[in-house]
């Protein structure tokens, strides 16, 4: 396609206040993390790295970022086996109902945060007795991380058809010998892909943990909500964000790496 | 005993896909040994009845026995069959000589003997060299050998084949229908092919069904199939062929019913010109095309219908003049096949 030279400069320009949009604030939050002023007063009167050094002794923020790790490692391999499972029944079997559990297995991303924490509050206090802990926290994140998993494999699953199946089956193979040598070796990526979804939806989720996560649990969204406006603390949130932005460059990366190498061997 | 035991029987074999009749009552014998064919257009269900047979299917009536064994309720991985898939199926995740070994993998033989025997099937193949590479690196006819060695290495009572060579060119594809026939000799094994293509059942096999609309339209040899087809279908699928209806018939032959004659079975002259024939019929050339070996003659006869006439392109052939020309067409009553009885009227 063939644009002229003033849409080319109009699109780029759009592009340039799109992009510094997202970013800017971003580079504010990492400039203030090294800033002397307590208040977040612009321009930074001066340089320090004493915030860094608060935030790597500060035991909240610390305790926060592991907790945060635990849910969202501890959903994301819920929802791995669980999505795996459901895509599989749900590509591979017919029977009655199937569309409307398809349905029912995607919704829960599309209710709103609010709804779902509500219910799941609801459900486990009144309707099981059961005290709000880590435990229901890694429940109720599973129920949405689920989704980005049975999306991923299920299109893989699709994709591939059940030729590579039928084949192994009639070298011999039984059905666990068929998933462990050629089903999950291609499903390989489709799961690494959901899984990063899945850790990424659980590590900053904030609404669905509020109603489920017990009094004593402080995941780090949570944890920077209660500092964000405590004024010795504001820095030191700083620093935490620079470091979360840091630390999710990462799986994007590979990410990214893996869509790009799968489209090559195609 | 009775007599020798098939390799394959099935009996009153049939697949519904909801109101679909995929297979529609089949009953066949396939003989220990023999490379067979199931030939058919697409939709006739010829692939439905292998897949039956491979277990990736379960029929919804019927029954089907390996070598006497019936084997209808089981699965894929306990019938004593394997099949060479129409696009490979290969593992794109494993080298060509795990692909070939995988078989042998999953009934636990050690990873050295399968490796060694996964080679000599390799080698048997001619691919030998190519053992470390991944299947993308390999050519469609590459491939097609290793899916073939990969189903060959377990030993299989049966081989079935899903159009094995629909995807390659037809200088690939002729040269690996020797190579097919030569495997299934040294094996020894029943080959069960599945193709649409009529000159590759008619060259390869021992024994042909041509399948129409989920039904054995005729099983014979090949040359049954094409010399003496059992039905307008057969006829006017396997080769071509000149078919007159009963109408036709009567003007041309003398005889009510349905026949057809094989193009090369009719002769053909200029008019006026003696043509030993028991019987001939005069027309017009409409169409000369030449097709290297033979000059495939278009001829409209007055009586109202069209033949086709192929004549050997040798030194004797019979010069006919260009389109538009007199002609005279002849056949032999011997070459003339009864498709279909005559139409009975129906008596007040």
């Amino acid at each position: 396609m063939r644009l002229s030279r003033p849409a080319r400069g109009l699109l780029a320009a759009i592009t340039a206040v799109v992009l510094a949009l997202i970013y800017l604030p971003l580079l504010v939050v990492f400039v203030n993390s090294f800033s002397t002023s307590q208040n977040l007063t612009w321009p930074p009167p001066g340089f320090t790295l004493e915030w860094w050094a608060k935030a790597f002794q500060s035991d909240g923020a610390l305790d926060a970022v592991l907790t945060s790790l635990q849910v969202a490692l501890a959903s994301t391999a819920v929802a791995l086996v669980l999505g795996t499972l459901i895509s599989l029944g749900l590509q591979r079997f017919e029977f009655f109902g199937r569309d409307a559990i398809s349905l029912l297995v995607i919704l829960p991303i599309a209710l709103p945060g609010i709804v779902t924490g509500i219910a799941l509050n609801n459900a486990f206090r009144t309707g099981l007795g059961v005290q709000l802990s880590i435990l229901t926290l890694i429940i109720a994140h599973a129920t949405f991380c689920i989704v980005t998993v049975f999306n991923n494999v299920i299109a893989r699953l699709r994709r591939l058809g059940t030729s590579l199946e039928d084949a192994s089956s009639d070298l011999g193979a039984g059905i666990w010998t068929t998933f462990r040598l050629v089903t999950f070796p291609q499903l390989r990526s489709a799961l690494f892909a959901g899984g990063l979804l899945a850790f990424a939806l659980s590590f900053d989720e904030i609404i669905v943990t509020t109603f489920t996560a017990g009094s004593s649990v402080k995941t780090l969204p949570l944890w920077i909500l209660d500092n964000l406006f405590r004024p010795h603390q504001a820095p030191v949130v700083n620093v935490i964000a620079v470091v979360l932005v840091l630390v999710s460059i990462i799986p994007i990366y590979f990410a990214q790496r893996i869509a790009g190498a799968e489209k090559v061997v195609r | 005993m009775t007599g020798v035991q098939p390799a394959i029987r099935l009996t009153g074999l049939t697949k519904s896909f909801g109101s679909v009749h995929a297979v529609d009552g089949v009953d066949l014998d396939i003989i220990e040994g023999e490379f067979f064919s199931m030939l058919g257009p697409s939709g006739s269900g010829k692939t439905t009845v292998l897949r039956l047979i491979a277990g990736f299917e379960q029929p919804t009536s019927g029954t089907i026995s390996l070598l006497g064994q019936d084997v209808t309720d089981r699965a894929p991985f306990d019938r004593d069959v394997n099949t060479v898939f129409q696009d490979y199926a290969l593992f794109p995740h494993m080298s060509v000589l795990d692909n070939v070994a995988y078989g042998l993998r999953v009934r636990g033989v050690a990873k050295r003997a399968r490796h060694e025997q996964a080679r000599q099937a390799l080698d048997t193949v001619r691919l030998g060299s190519f053992a470390d590479r991944k299947p993308s690196q390999l050519s469609g006819g590459q491939r097609q050998r290793v899916a073939l060695a990969r189903a060959t290495v377990v030993q299989p009572k049966v081989l079935l084949l899903d159009e094995p060579l629909g995807a390659l060119d037809l200088k690939l594809r002729e040269q690996m229908q020797v190579e097919l026939k030569e495997l299934q000799r040294t094996l020894g094994i029943t080959f069960i092919f599945v193709t649409h293509d009529q000159q590759e059942a008619l060259t390869l096999s021992d024994r042909i069904a041509v399948f129409n609309e989920g039904k054995i339209e005729q099983l014979g040899t090949p040359a049954e199939i094409y010399e003496r087809p059992a039905s307008p279908f057969v006829a006017a699928f396997v080769g071509t062929s000149n078919i007159f209806d009963d109408t036709v018939s009567q003007t041309l032959l003398g005889r009510a019913g349905t026949h057809s004659v094989r193009p090369e079975k009719v002769s053909v002259t200029t008019e006026n010109r003696p043509l030993s024939a028991d019987r001939t019929a005069a027309g017009v050339l409409a169409e000369v095309i030449y097709v290297g070996s033979s000059t495939q003659l278009i001829v409209d006869l007055d009586a109202g219908t069209r033949v086709v006439v192929l004549e050997q392109n040798d030194a004797h052939r019979v010069a006919t003049n260009g389109r538009g020309a007199r002609v005279t067409v002849g056949w032999n009553d011997s070459d003339i096949v009864t498709l279909a009885p005559p139409v009975l009227t129906s008596h007040p």
